[in-house]
């Protein structure tokens, strides 16, 4: 990597945007938590395990997860036309597939777990935030996890690999433009359970992006620890 | 895709067999199936291809209308893909709303186009900041017989290879009767294609028939091209609870350029 390379924010290439989580942020739900990458604030509400309804979906071998991600309305810059896109149905489904590898959902029968996940401010990351707040608030809500999931989106501008791109870092045009690699993964293994990409990227370079992912999540692995400990004491 | 449909036997039958290298259809676990594409599906479309791999068979068609640029890029033309699972083309296929599937498919298709770089939007406008061309994409399966995002990506590219612009009567209007011999501003270079490897176990496969696929537990679809005689991967999307090994992943990366170009060296026949 140049030395040359500067970030428009000033961040370093492997440097994240301050985080900040919090736990137990919405007294109704059954776990909740809050996380931000910068200006990108991701909240995330868990309800259940609890019965599934209607009554023909339950399924009694196993619980299901079930995930809803949108942004509000005022999130963005556009107005967002409230209620489901095809967008916001995918990520839910790519959120859905990041988390369950880690839940014990065998042991609820006839159950869904509800993940409710909102962005109240979008500045690029959104569903990473989304699914570390996610991994948050399934963990708040006492559900047996094996282990937390940690996202975080790698990118690329022209030739350089950065980590954890906000709004202005997306949209980069030049060279081979902007490449958003958005990463989920089982804290401390080899696992990934969230791959996406868009842009344009040498296969080569994909070992790379990995390893950038590992050390990140090192890093959010931390902050998510800390926020749960804090709601304990 | 969370071997829903497959049962436990069937799906203990592939294990046994993909982890000897096995299929039953005498392919390595890396190998394509025999590739057909043909063109002219339909007259009223700009362009149209249908492509087979193996027994899947998917049409796809490109329509080409005129409407105002989006507000964010008044200097663009646009790019529509759209996928609508037939029940006419499988038994897993059903009337009503689109499932997951129906959703994600045609979402992949448009990544890999857009994200390559193929299509030259800024040549797409007619008048800047208010008329551009809207360039879409309808992939229809005839069959299904697994892989379809493949087969649908392969049939998109030779569609708009095959595209030609309608004529433009006096008042600026379509005449769709009235064929040009304009082609789309695609590049030469950059073709896009895409590679689905799906994991079953510690196996790794490409091109699965539908009865391997549904015994799959999870699968990641990458888009790839050439460009300035570089690999270039454009999209990719992993659907599927169970997780991926850093080194599967890594192992895909070495996998793709070589798949690439068998591919693309059998493309050539028929463009």
């Amino acid at each position: 990597m140049s030395d040359k390379f500067k970030r428009p924010s000033g961040r370093k290439l492997t440097e994240l945007r301050p985080m900040t989580a919090k736990v137990g942020i919405i007294p109704n739900a059954d776990g909740s938590a809050m996380f931000a990458f910068g200006k990108t604030i991701a909240i995330a509400a868990v309800y259940g395990p609890r019965l599934l309804h209607p009554q023909h979906m339950q399924n009694p071998a196993t619980g299901i997860l079930r995930v809803n991600y949108d942004l509000l309305s005022f999130s963005v810059a556009d107005r967002k036309k409230p209620g489901p896109s095809r967008r916001s149905q995918e990520i839910s489904k790519m959120t859905e597939w990041a988390l369950s590898p880690v839940l014990d959902l065998e042991s609820f029968p006839n159950t869904v777990i509800d993940v409710q996940i909102y962005i109240l401010q979008a500045d690029a990351g959104t569903r990473t935030a989304g699914i570390n707040a996610a991994s948050l608030a399934l963990a708040h809500a006492g559900i047996p996890m094996k282990n937390l999931i940690c996202s975080v989106a790698i990118g690329k501008q022209d030739k350089e690999l950065i980590v954890d791109l906000d709004k202005d870092e997306e949209d980069f045009e030049e060279g081979e433009g902007a490449t958003d690699f958005p990463i989920a993964k089982i804290a401390n293994t080899n696992e990934f359970t969230l791959i996406q990409l868009d842009g344009k990227i040498q296969p080569e370079r994909v070992k790379e992006v990995l390893k950038l992912a590992n050390d990140s999540c090192i890093e959010i692995y931390e902050v998510q620890k800390k926020a749960l400990k804090d709601v304990v004491e | 895709m969370s071997s829903m449909d497959a049962s436990n036997l069937t799906i203990e039958t592939f294990k046994k067999m993909f982890e000897a290298g096995k299929r039953f259809d005498g392919r390595g676990l890396l190998d394509l199936r025999e590739i057909k594409i043909s063109y002219n599906v339909s007259n009223k479309a700009e362009g149209s291809a249908r492509v087979l791999f193996g027994k899947t068979d998917v049409v796809v068609g490109v329509k080409l209308q005129i409407g105002e640029p989006y507000p964010d890029s008044p200097d663009k033309g646009n790019l529509m893909v759209s996928g609508d699972m037939l029940p006419l083309a499988s038994p897993r296929f059903e009337m009503g709303p689109p499932q997951f599937y129906a959703i994600e498919l045609p979402r992949l298709v448009d990544r890999a186009v857009r994200e390559s770089g193929m299509i030259d939007f800024e040549k797409l406008v007619v008048k800047a900041g208010e008329k551009v061309w809207t360039v879409i994409i309808d992939i229809y399966p005839i069959n299904d017989d697994g892989n379809l995002i493949d087969a649908a990506t392969l049939g998109a590219i030779a569609a708009l290879k095959n595209a030609f612009f309608p004529g433009l009567d006096k008042d600026g209007k379509i005449d769709y009767d009235k064929k040009t011999k304009e082609k789309l501003p695609l590049s030469k270079e950059i073709a896009p294609l895409s590679f689905t490897f799906f994991k079953l176990g510690n196996s790794i496969l490409l091109d699965p028939t539908r009865e391997e696929s549904e015994a799959c537990d999870v699968r990641i679809t990458f888009g790839i091209s050439m460009r300035e005689k570089d690999y270039m991967i454009n999209s990719s999307q992993k659907s599927g609870k169970t997780p991926f090994k850093q080194e599967e992943i890594e192992n895909m990366m070495i996998i793709l350029p070589k798949k690439y170009e068998e591919l693309n060296e059998k493309l050539k026949k028929f463009l």
